[in-house]
């Protein structure tokens, strides 16, 4: 069930919070129960702030990361993205919000194969009709380092380069939140530090707020500060 | 239109990148089979009509009750056509103090256009061509006529107010195949002799014909423009005013081209379909992205059906090109080969190829699409979310309805259509069913095999959906093929069957009834083994049901039906009849010794033209003479069979007293070909026809048609190979990922080749089984409703079918799959991640 009522501001709301996660729960049915992935989770995120959700494997970070960005829909409680509730929304709304405000880093890159790292860099501002797509693509890429690939497919393109490749699409709309799954979880030690970096300077430049799902300790110190996820609740750092 | 424009760019892109090939290829290739076996066959049909003219004297034929205006000859002479007249109607003739009532036929410059005359040579033994018409003041007679009439070489014979010489005897005539049996004398004259004659009067039954012939496309163009225009009374002479033989023939291979081009689009129609599927799973992920990128359900729908219009115009287009090119190259080698002048096809075939494509497309990766708006936008955080296998029930619905409105397109009858499509909606229902059955059997099985066997086994399992549907895609890809090749073995046998080596050559008409006894004697004596007579005897319908009757009366049931009992008809009587050539289809035949009251029976096709029922009561008039029966049976009669058949044929006794002749067939021994000139010496009164020069005209023009066929049918063949490749390919992906993990840890070549070997088997011996089975009775309920064959299971070829389906099937899979052991896994895992 969904609950849309104003719960007790359990979070800490604040004038310049661009993230506000109040009494998040989702429950899946199984056969014989019902499944809590999470449960009563609630905190706010201001503006330019990056903060890492940590946790073991199957703790719900990944859920949580979903339901903040309205690809899922909560059992209970609200999200409020860039001052709208997700739970007003429709699906179709949630997409108009994400295209305007939020920016997508996620583990396996999900570049689409068909289009060349350009195209894929064009696509959000495509799909937001910008009128000149391919300047600020072209300049981001060459930003990221990838000035001398904009031709190539992602297959064409080692992991780094891919991920790389998902940091400008992330950024190139200039979003005001950007998510980021474990975007280092499918590259090497060495290849992840440099995308780390990339990631953190993109985030300074354009003072964006971040959101890192990750279970890398190393990483989540880089963050302005973190929240534990354990079985599905937020426990204390 | 940003929609449109953003659908344009990403056709563009993933063009570029090579994702849309496969369901491009497909497309193009359905839109080629189809165009290609299209225009092959339109143009097969118009050489074949324009084939079938010429056996009526030119390669277009205008008849009128009136005289042939100016319109007509000035058309002919715009299109370059050469153009000769003629007229006929029945006449007395004179000789000395003998009347004759003839069949009178006036010849203008240039006739016959096409074929010639065979006439009797001066050693009176021998024919020869003549291409010419009568000199002016002369004449020429039938060689029975003029035995008829005591005439000779020389001769004066009146004609109305005329009197000509009679100048040559004709044996045969360029447009016998109209009618070979009509005994009537026939006189022929010039036409600058007609006017002379005074028999031109108001009142007169003249019926004038315009014969045109020349090149193939002015008289395509020529007929066209003259159907559009035919005035009272006037029409195209076509080949359905032949005799029956020559025409069941030749709308056998008609049927069979119709056929092909039906079946060509069902194929075409699975290669998309199968090229559709693959095409929407593969944009499932990149669905969810655009979905996180802020694109509405709207916009998604939008640009991917956008994707598949582009893919549409652009795959119709290269599909109509090669189409052409194919049939451009196909049909002046064919042209060549068969030394046929093949006429120009319509815009038709490349109108209804775009229609196909479209349609097809449109009905088979829409649902899909639209399916793909439900995919969660959380995909991209969680593979496994189900993606768009949702839509595989409303895609084979949407799908299977264009396929029936297309088949009824192109089949021009409803009950073709409606046969074919429940063939196919059967074979699809059982290939779904044995489908499940295989998958859960095997899904207990998986436990006791071992190695390979259990991975690949394991494959067809895992996708009950997937699999299902590659099976009833391969399932009935194959039965097409087979349906096609046994429908096809069917026709050409029996062709190559209905003109054995002992076919009867000569057709022996006119024999009184005196002369039975001595005829079949001297035949005998002549070496000819069995020869058996028969009473014909030429009748008018009068009545039916107690109600007088004309042609008029059958108006309603078509214009053959109207010129059929206008016509006389040729009635025979008979205590047995032959089985080899005829089957009883209701009624019974008379008992021995025959019926109390006179029965007839009557041939199937012609009752059921006029509206003939068992028991209804027809009365002919006979000579003046009445004769009345009731119907006790309907037969079907094989015409092929080239012996003597009758629309009519009396209960035993019920014709005695009536005024006829007999008639009989035989083959001439090839030791006594003079055989037939002594019979003729010996009862001068009778005709001997020749009908070699007629069956190697038909025997001719059935081979042209069968190589027309032959090509069609490899051709469709080739496309039905290309839907297996694409099957096969559209899991390609799966495999692919499968076979590198399998590698990675430590799957050697052999095994995986084993894995994938075992999986195909499987998958094709099930698919070529099911085929084979629906083939074969699919082809009967064709064999038997639309070409009018007798079945009888093809077991061997169904079989050998089954096996070929089976290797092609595993043969093109290992083809497809091979990418599999030379790629590096790394590589591969990272493209399919």
């Amino acid at each position: 069930m969904t609950d849309t009522s104003a719960e007790p501001a359990v979070a800490q709301l604040s004038a310049d919070s661009v993230l506000v996660v109040n009494g998040l729960g989702k429950r899946v049915p199984l056969p014989d129960r019902q499944l809590t992935i999470l449960d009563d989770v609630s905190f706010s995120i201001r503006a330019g702030e990056a903060v890492a959700i940590v946790g073991a494997s199957g703790s719900g970070k990944s859920t949580l990361l979903g339901l903040m960005a309205g690809l899922d829909l909560p059992s209970s409680g609200t999200v409020i993205l860039a001052g709208e509730s997700l739970n007003a929304l429709d699906e179709d709304g949630r997409a108009r919000l994400r295209g305007q405000k939020v920016g997508f880093v996620f583990q396996s890159f999900q570049l689409l194969p068909s289009l060349t790292a350009l195209e894929n860099v064009m696509l959000p501002l495509e799909l937001a009709d910008a009128a000149d797509a391919m300047t600020p693509a072209r300049d981001i890429l060459q930003k990221v380092g990838l000035g001398d690939r904009l031709g190539h497919y992602p297959r064409q393109l080692s992991g780094g380069e891919q991920q790389r490749v998902a940091l400008a699409r992330a950024f190139v709309t200039r979003p005001d939140v950007l998510f980021a799954d474990e975007p280092t979880g499918n590259l090497d030690t060495e290849t992840g530090a440099q995308v780390i970096d990339l990631l953190f300077e993109l985030n300074r430049q354009q003072g964006t707020t971040l959101v890192l799902v990750t279970h890398d300790e190393k990483l989540a110190v880089r963050c302005d500060r973190s929240l534990r996820l354990s079985g599905g609740q937020l426990v204390s750092p | 239109m940003r929609g449109l424009l953003q659908s344009w760019r990403l056709f563009r892109r993933e063009l570029a990148a090579g994702e849309v090939r496969v369901l491009l290829a497909a497309l193009v290739l359905a839109v080629t089979a189809v165009t290609a076996v299209g225009f092959i066959t339109d143009r097969a049909e118009r050489a074949l009509a324009l084939e079938a003219n010429r056996l009526l004297g030119g390669d277009a034929v205008l008849r009128a009750d009136q005289p042939i205006a100016e319109g007509p000859r000035q058309l002919a002479a715009r299109e370059g056509l050469r153009v000769a007249e003629t007229l006929s109607f029945p006449s007395m003739l004179r000789h000395a103090d003998r009347f004759k009532l003839a069949d009178l036929r006036a010849l203008g410059p240039g006739f016959p256009l096409r074929g010639h005359y065979l006439l009797l040579a001066d050693d009176g033994q021998s024919d020869r061509i003549s291409r010419d018409i009568p000199e002016p003041g002369t004449l020429w007679l039938s060689r029975a006529g003029a035995e008829a009439m005591g005439a000779r070489i020389g001769d004066q014979l009146s004609v109305g107010d005329s009197a000509l010489t009679l100048a040559a005897l004709v044996s045969q005539e360029p447009d016998a195949a109209l009618d070979y049996f009509n005994v009537a004398p026939r006189a022929f004259l010039n036409l600058a002799d007609l006017p002379a004659t005074g028999l031109i009067q108001q009142g007169s039954r003249i019926s004038y014909r315009l014969v045109v012939a020349g090149d193939v496309a002015a008289v395509s163009r020529f007929s066209s423009a003259i159907k559009a225009t035919l005035g009272r009374g006037q029409r195209l002479e076509t080949i359905s005013d032949a005799r029956p033989e020559i025409r069941s023939a030749l709308e056998r291979a008609d049927r069979f081209l119709g056929l092909s081009a039906l079946l060509s689009v069902v194929l075409a129609a699975i290669a998309v379909a199968m090229a559709a599927r693959r095409h929407c799973a593969r944009h499932l992920d990149g669905c969810a992205v655009m979905r996180c990128l802020g694109a509405s359900q709207a916009r998604i729908t939008t640009i991917y059906i956008g994707e598949v219009v582009w893919l549409g115009v652009v795959g119709s287009g290269i599909g109509v090109l090669l189409g052409l090119a194919i049939q451009a190259a196909l049909g002046s080698w064919l042209a060549r080969v068969m030394g046929l002048a093949i006429p120009p096809a319509g815009l038709w075939p490349a109108i209804e190829g775009v229609l196909v494509g479209f349609t097809v497309l449109l009905a088979f990766a829409v649902p899909p699409i639209l399916a793909l708006r439900g995919v969660s936008a959380l995909r991209v955080l969680r593979r496994d979310l189900a993606g768009a296998e949702a839509g595989a029930v409303l895609s084979t619905i949407a799908g299977l309805s264009g396929l029936a409105a297309l088949l009824w397109l192109k089949a021009g009858s409803a009950s073709l259509a409606f046969s074919m499509l429940a063939g196919i909606a059967i074979t699809l229902l059982a290939l779904g069913l044995l489908a499940a059955a295989l998958i859960a059997l095997l899904r207990r099985l998986r436990g006791r095999l071992r190695g390979p066997w259990r991975y690949g086994l394991a494959n067809v399992g895992r996708r009950p959906l997937s699999s299902a549907a590659q099976i009833s895609a391969l399932g009935l890809g194959l039965m097409v093929i087979l349906l096609l090749t046994l429908v096809r073995t069917d026709l050409l046998d029996r062709w190559q069957r209905a003109l054995p080596a002992d076919a009867p050559n000569r057709f022996i008409i006119n024999v009184q009834s005196d002369q039975v006894q001595p005829v079949q004697q001297f035949l005998r004596d002549g070496g000819v083994d069995s020869v058996e007579l028969y009473p014909m005897i030429r009748g008018r319908l009068i009545e039916l049901n107690q109600q007088p009757v004309s042609g008029s009366d059958f108006a309603g049931n078509g214009e053959r039906a109207r010129r059929l009992a206008e016509r006389e008809f040729n009635l025979s009587a008979s205590s047995s009849y032959r089985s080899s050539d005829n089957r009883i289809v209701a009624g019974n035949w008379w008992p021995e010794g025959g019926p109390a009251e006179p029965e007839v029976s009557v041939e199937q096709g012609l009752a059921s033209a006029l509206g003939w029922k068992l028991g209804d009561h027809v009365a002919f008039d006979i000579a003046g003479r009445r004769f009345d029966a009731r119907i006790s049976s309907l037969r079907e009669v094989d015409w092929e069979s080239f012996r003597p058949n009758f629309f009519v044929v009396a209960s035993p006794g019920a014709l005695d007293g009536y005024a006829g002749s007999h008639i009989t067939a035989i083959r001439l021994p090839e030791a006594r070909p003079g055989l037939a000139n002594d019979l003729v010496t010996r009862f001068p009164n009778l005709s001997v026809i020749d009908i070699d020069a007629v069956l190697a005209q038909v025997r001719n023009t059935a081979n042209q048609v069968t190589m027309a066929v032959e090509y069609v049918f490899y051709f469709t063949l080739l496309a039905g190979i290309l839907v297996l490749l694409a099957a096969v390919t559209s899991t390609q992906d799966e495999r692919l990922q499968e076979g590198s993990v399998m590698r990675v840890l430590g799957a050697r070549h052999w095994q995986l080749r084993m894995a994938h070997a075992s999986e195909f088997i499987a998958i094709g011996l099930l698919a070529g089984l099911t085929a084979a089975t629906a083939a074969t009775v699919l082809s009967g309920v064709i064999a038997e409703q639309v070409f009018g064959l007798p079945w009888s299971a093809n077991w061997p070829v169904a079989a050998a079918g089954a096996l070929a389906g089976m290797s092609a099937v595993t043969i093109s899979g290992l083809l497809a799959t091979r990418r599999v052991l030379s790629a590096p896994p790394d590589r591969t895992l990272r493209a399919l991640a």
